[in-house]
């Protein structure tokens, strides 16, 4: 859950810097990053109450959109029905990369999925009606329409990962067990920067969503499958310029003790969390420029 | 003095950069001022109404005031805060009402939004209950408490925005077109309402609007603004004075006659044995009538008050020229 404390914070940035902001910014973005979260909790906890009121329909669509997302890997089974290995991979590392990237843009999707939404509220007007409540626009935005069903998709890549690790015939070091959640919570991180920088666009143009998403679901489907399947100058701009290949290539091939394909040392599995650090804090930048352009033309 | 000033625009400016296509490729950029130099004050406890022609600049200043939109220059001040640098501290002592847009959350129903602005604005319990009993009362609301917010009528909705904006009890209230497209019965029963809570807790109220009859019955104080200037702030009364408003006399004679020759009126208009003169409204209708009754067969008459949307209208027409 490493997303939802750092997303508030980006619109602490610059936007409302408290009356102490100089004396004590530190202070001042802290208390507003737990006022995010707080707000955040509360309105995705309301929608959260007013899907399970009607819990049956809420299961089948769980369940529903579970099973869409399983027939994903049912793909990569049925391949792994003719061939032992997918690009050198086996069926259990291959399994160990779906889920990994699964979990990482289901949760971003489960947490900051909403923030698809602003380009509509940009249209209709409706953002003004955020900016005077007194919590931050973007952890109102992130939980809106906080939708529980996304849980059937991470729930599905969690499944698929548990199994691979069962299956991985993997010497389990202190530092690889270490890196798995490291690797979930920076992979979700970076899925998360995507959403943020793709909402930010948003305020200025509406239709900006699509630009999001085929970073967030291409680098998703993507990072799914071994790298050696993609060419290298592919792999080469999801590890430099969309930095994708830190979301689980990175981490997932240090922790099964494989050659990074371009040949970079193995420690570079470490950077993950330095990576989404960084692509955190540009999209907290994009995320305030984008709202600061809103705020001098109103749209 | 002892009143304080809730609300004080300082020469306040909003000119926002427009690009406009001017050939295939090249853009033209231009300013459009939208509020262009505007200074008022509001003491405690006062309603407004702020009014003023589409685009003349209303919104943007709701939009400054309630720090959403940044000021381009000049200073604008609210229960002592900068708005659009401190606008989330703001954002807990003021309520805004959106005539067409809801705050509510669209999905949810009134009570489930309620109960989130409650902990958004961290209303204490007790007071939370009794700002809803009453709301709930005087706003006829206890039907519609589970009924999702999409789901409610204009003016159920309309009733719903207000509650909301008033469950923290802001000292200042913004109403953007507060009774637009509702029926007569549910716009007595918002004005009721407004005018309850600016009496008993002395909310200070700015209100825009296109109908005319929420200024009269409600604020004793009207600014009006056009081409982003304050071209009128005083009494609804004074409003007439300046816009050189006219009166009309509406007489039925015994008969049909040629159009009246009078000193101090025109005549306008003529239907069989009806007439419609005209004269100005600072004028006193007595002596006229005297004179008219000395010289014709008057059977009836009325005074018409000249409406203020033609007063205002004519002023805004004139400031066009300066």
């Amino acid at each position: 859950m490493g997303e939802v404390s750092y997303a508030p914070e980006t619109e602490a940035v610059g936007t409302d810097a408290g009356p102490y902001a100089a004396r004590w910014p530190l202070r001042d973005r802290l208390r507003e990053a737990v006022a995010g979260c707080r707000a955040y909790l509360l309105i995705a906890g309301m929608w959260s109450r007013s899907t399970l009121t009607y819990r049956v329909s809420f299961l089948m669509t769980v369940v529903g959109n579970a099973c869409m997302t399983a027939l994903d890997f049912v793909t990569i089974a049925i391949i792994f029905g003719h061939t032992r290995t997918l690009g050198g991979f086996t069926l259990a590392e291959t399994a160990f990369l779906y889920g990994s990237s699964g979990v990482a843009i289901g949760l971003a999707d489960l947490l900051l999925g909403s923030l698809d939404g602003l380009g509509r509220r940009v249209r209709d007007g409706t953002v003004d009606a955020l900016l005077v409540r007194p919590v931050p626009i973007f952890a109102q935005v992130a939980a809106d329409r906080f939708a529980l069903r996304r849980l059937g998709r991470l729930t599905q890549a969690a499944v698929v990962l548990v199994w691979s690790l069962i299956r991985l015939h993997v010497a389990w070091t202190p530092g690889r067990a270490l890196l798995l959640p490291v690797m979930a919570v920076s992979g979700a991180a970076i899925f998360g920067a995507f959403y943020t920088a793709g909402a930010a666009l948003q305020f200025r143009a509406g239709d900006a969503a699509e630009v999001q998403s085929s970073f967030t679901h291409g680098g998703g489907t993507m990072t799914q499958y071994p790298p050696t399947l993609f060419a290298r100058e592919l792999v080469r701009g999801a590890v430099f310029v969309v930095p994708v290949a830190f979301v689980n290539w990175m981490p997932a091939l240090w922790i099964l003790g494989r050659p990074e394909p371009l040949g970079l040392p193995g420690w570079t599995g470490w950077l993950s969390p330095a990576v989404a650090l960084a692509v955190c804090a540009l999209a907290g930048l994009a995320w305030r420029a984008g709202l600061r352009s809103y705020r001098s033309t109103g749209s | 003095m002892g009143t304080q000033a809730l609300i004080r625009f300082e020469d306040v400016e909003k000119v926002f950069q427009v690009r406009r296509k001017a050939g295939r490729l090249r853009r033209e950029r231009h300013e459009v001022r939208a509020v262009d130099g505007i200074s008022f004050e509001v003491p405690r406890g006062e309603m407004v109404g702020y009014i003023g022609p589409n685009g003349a600049g209303k919104s943007t200043s709701v939009k400054m005031l309630t720090g959403i939109l940044m000021p381009s220059a000049g200073r604008v001040t609210v229960a002592g805060i900068d708005p659009s640098r401190e606008r989330l501290r703001l954002a807990r002592r003021i309520g805004v009402v959106f005539g067409q847009r809801t705050t509510l959350w669209w999905d949810l129903p009134l009570r489930d939004s309620y109960e989130l602005v409650r902990r958004m604005y961290r209303v204490p319990d007790a007071r939370y209950r009794a700002n809803l009993d009453r709301c709930v009362e005087l706003l006829d609301l206890a039907d519609l408490l589970d009924v999702p917010v999409r789901q409610l009528s204009l003016g159920q909705r309309m009733r719903g925005d207000i509650a909301a904006a008033l469950l923290p009890d802001p000292e200042v209230l913004y109403l953007d077109e507060p009774t637009i497209g509702l029926d007569v019965i549910s716009k007595a029963k918002v004005r009721d309402f407004l005018r309850e809570v600016n009496a008993e807790h002395g909310t200070t109220v700015l209100l825009t609007t296109h109908d005319l009859t929420d200024i009269e019955q409600l604020c004793r104080r009207v600014m009006v603004i056009d081409h982003g200037r304050l071209v009128y702030d005083g009494g609804l009364a004074g409003l007439h004075a300046i816009g050189d408003s006219e009166r009309v006399l509406v007489v039925d004679f015994d008969r049909e006659l040629p159009p009246v020759e009078v000193d101090g009126v025109r005549s306008v208009r003529v239907e069989g044995p009806r007439q419609w003169l005209r004269f100005p409204a600072s004028a006193s209708a007595a002596p006229l009538v005297a004179r008219l009754a000395a010289r014709y067969p008057l059977v009836d008459l009325s005074v018409r008050e000249p409406a203020i949307e033609d007063v205002i209208g004519r002023m805004c027409a004139g400031s066009q020229g300066l």
